[in-house]
């Protein structure tokens, strides 16, 4: 299945709903979302990879190059992610421990939220 | 002989071919439907490496894939033409220091990688990552490095009664 992606934004937080696979060849198409959407100043972004079915190292490096840029301005990028086939490759990179991955999109939201003490 | 055989330009296009490739001869090979998952991203892994060293080195030559199964184990080699030391390798498969398919949570390679929780991120993954990646994924993984070019293999062992 090819990449569909999508975004919108709820509170503040720019949603980026990503749906297919994510490798060397799709990969290129979400680095260049991550980038237009930070260059709109769009510097809280959460990537709900729930329709997500393939992921590699490709798209591993798209998603922490999206994290630094937003970084750069203070910002935050969460995952949103309870499939265990990719949730593994996140555990075997220790990327665990560098992303916020929650389960829901609210649930990032809340989290991201109650970090930066948002009005709710 | 391998089982299957695939040759391919080295175009990310057709990294995907060769992941579903690899999964349609795993499973027909008896391969635990469990692992089947961890075979298409390992593929993937090595074949995303092998097409972006040649597309740097020998954009015209061809990526070529290996399936095997010998009754024990379920083997797939792939094997790139990139030339002597200007493939960049890591030093003797310099896989981080407890990676491998029990690698669990991988607890020590996010300071494996440099990409601490909360500090500087890399805007990009170091690229042995895709190496290390296989190496938390299949049974065995061994990568050599010769005149002619250089090549991935990997072993899954753990397999369902053969069909």
């Amino acid at each position: 299945m090819d990449l569909k992606l999508s975004n919108s934004n709820k509170d503040g937080i720019e949603i980026v709903d990503v749906e297919g696979e994510i490798d060397v060849y799709t990969a290129p198409r979400l680095r260049e979302l991550l980038i237009e959407l930070v260059n709109k100043k769009n510097y809280q972004l959460v990537v709900n990879m729930e329709k997500v079915e393939f992921l590699d190292s490709t798209g591993l490096g798209v998603l922490v190059g999206g994290l630094k840029r937003v970084r750069a301005h203070d910002g935050s990028l969460d995952l949103v992610c309870t499939q265990e086939r990719i949730l593994k490759i996140f555990r075997i990179t220790g990327l665990t421990k560098v992303f916020g991955i929650h389960d829901s999109v609210d649930e990032a939201i809340a989290a991201r939220k109650a970090e930066k003490r948002l009005p709710a | 002989m391998a089982t299957v055989e695939v040759t391919f330009t080295p175009l990310p296009v057709h990294v995907r071919t060769a992941r579903l490739v690899a999964t349609a001869v795993a499973r027909r090979c008896g391969v635990a439907e469990s692992l089947l998952d961890e075979v298409r991203l390992a593929v993937g892994e090595a074949c995303s490496r092998a097409v972006e060293a040649h597309q740097r080195h020998c954009p015209g030559q061809p990526i070529q894939v290996s399936l095997t199964d010998d009754g024990e184990q379920f083997q797939v080699v792939v094997c790139d033409s990139v030339q002597g030391s200007e493939h960049d390798l890591p030093a003797a498969v310099g896989l981080p220091a407890g990676l491998g398919a029990e690698a669990g949570d991988g607890a020590a390679l996010g300071d494996g990688f440099g990409i601490p929780a909360g500090g500087q991120v890399p805007l990009r993954l170091p690229d042995d990552v895709g190496l290390a990646v296989i190496a938390g994924l299949a049974d065995d993984v061994r990568v050599a490095s010769a005149a002619s070019g250089t090549s991935v293999t990997m072993i899954w062992k753990r397999r369902t009664a053969s069909l």
